[in-house]
């Protein structure tokens, strides 16, 4: 399998052969992400990070991937003070950046940003998030935690919260699917799955259910997977509080939970999982922010061709 | 075309004939092709004209061939369309149009955040599937078109 010089657009373009050698070769990486390990892989390539929005978590778990393997990071910084808000186009900033690197690392509010920039690039463009498009390697490490923390095979996994605009959580089902997962999707009615992705993933082997409170589900799954929703989304403040208080996962609620269920969140959280619930056995949400590392370690180390699967 | 048609619509010594075009898209062909400005010739439409498989649209330019980019747009609307070159009164060519399965610069992407739609120097491109209808899908974004895409074409 070559990954050498690929770009890293979207999901829909990973097989699961793919994608199991992207999380077994993060699972070699671990040590290093640990700090436990060094590492020389990427001693003399540089990685360009090109955030035209901010998500800070995303580009710190980049950097640090770059740095944990010995390469360094070029940043664009403020698109305020960069030529970007002298009106240059993406396609210019991007051939000009791809002859001062060996990758790019782009997020942009604009969807399909990241398809554009591998037009332009000849090296490889990893996509940090489109506007409401893609966010893929926030989908690996996903996938990687469900996998370290649970299982992937067999896996039975709530996913609740905003489910018609969360990326995150379209990608994520489209992955799983390929895992034959068992899908229980948790929404207020005016956040639902879009009935098209339901119908994909039916059509792709996965069993879903519909469902609008967490209770109902808790104690069936491996994994909850909660996700914000956002208050903009409400024309009614009222409504809003009903649904965000709904939907919460408090301490009192894990009460009958089994041990080994395991409670994720791509983060920030606002009120949707209880503090308490931190220091609970089933809380992963942080180690899922850790697990970036090493997935984007890995990512990096294949497309830039330090590693060969 | 039957004798009664011709009657109704005269015959053209040389340009295009668009047959079989489904009822209701003649002046979105016209469109397409930028009649009147592009078009020097005359012109006629035939609208509602029954045809063996219903009701048509029926389009007759005069001293005007079609590039590939027209037919390909014309194929999104009228998938059923024959183009007839005739020269000399005379079809010297007869062709169906086939719906192609990629597009560039024929249809703007609705997404109206759709990096396609910014001043970024790319036109549009997409990718078309007819399984069960026909649904344009944008290479950037990703979001579908499979409606009115008529409305869409640039």
């Amino acid at each position: 399998m070559k990954f050498k010089g690929h770009h890293i657009i979207s999901m829909t373009s990973f097989s699961r052969d793919m994608i199991d050698s992207i999380l077994e070769t993060a699972e070699r990486m671990e040590p290093i992400a640990l700090g436990k390990q060094r590492s020389g892989l990427l001693t003399g390539k540089i990685l360009a990070v090109l955030f035209f929005e901010p998500s800070t978590r995303t580009r710190m778990s980049f950097e640090t991937a770059m740095y944990r393997l010995g390469g360094d990071v070029l940043n664009l910084g403020s698109v305020d003070a960069s030529s970007i808000a002298k009106g240059e186009t993406l396609a210019d900033t991007i051939r000009v950046v791809d002859g001062y690197a060996d990758a790019i690392v782009l997020r942009h509010p604009k969807e399909g940003a990241a398809q554009l920039a591998a037009e332009f690039s000849t090296i490889p463009i990893l996509n940090a998030g489109d506007g409401a498009g893609h966010h893929p390697t926030q989908t690996l490490l996903d996938l990687y935690t469900i996998k370290r923390e649970s299982r992937l095979e067999g896996l039975k996994i709530a996913l609740a919260g905003d489910l018609k605009y969360g990326r995150t959580v379209h990608s994520l089902c489209y992955a799983l699917s390929l895992y034959g997962a068992e899908i229980t999707l948790i929404s207020p009615r005016e956040l639902r799955m879009p009935e098209e992705i339901i119908s994909d993933l039916e059509k792709r082997g996965a069993k879903v259910t519909e469902t609008d409170t967490i209770e109902d589900a808790i104690n069936e799954v491996d994994v909850i997977y909660m996700t914000r929703i956002q208050k903009e989304r409400f024309p009614d403040p009222a409504e809003y509080e009903k649904v965000a208080n709904r939907l919460k996962i408090t301490p009192e609620l894990l009460t009958d939970a089994r041990p080994e269920l395991r409670i994720m969140h791509p983060l920030p959280r606002v009120n949707e999982i209880d503090t308490g619930v931190d220091e609970t056995q089933h809380a992963c949400y942080f180690k899922q922010a850790f697990y970036g590392v090493p997935v984007r370690m890995a990512l990096l180390a294949l497309v830039l061709g330090a590693i060969e699967i | 075309m039957n004798e009664e048609q011709e009657l109704r619509v005269k015959r053209i010594e040389n340009g295009t004939v668009i047959d079989h075009i489904n009822a209701g898209q003649a002046l979105n062909v016209l469109k397409i092709l930028g009649i009147p400005d592009s078009s020097q010739g005359v012109v006629s439409v035939l609208l509602n004209s029954p045809g063996k498989f219903g009701i048509k649209d029926v389009v007759k330019i005069e001293n005007r061939e079609l590039n590939v980019r027209e037919v390909d747009k014309i194929a999104l609307i009228a998938p059923n369309a024959t183009i007839n070159i005739i020269r000399n009164f005379n079809v010297s060519q007869k062709k169906k149009v086939h719906i192609p399965t990629f597009v560039e610069g024929v249809v703007r992407c609705v997404n109206p955040n759709c990096i396609s739609n910014s001043n970024e120097p790319v036109t549009s491109k997409f990718d078309v599937s007819v399984e069960e209808s026909l649904r344009l899908r944008c290479t950037y974004c990703g979001r579908s078109i499979s409606e009115d895409i008529a409305k869409h074409l640039l």
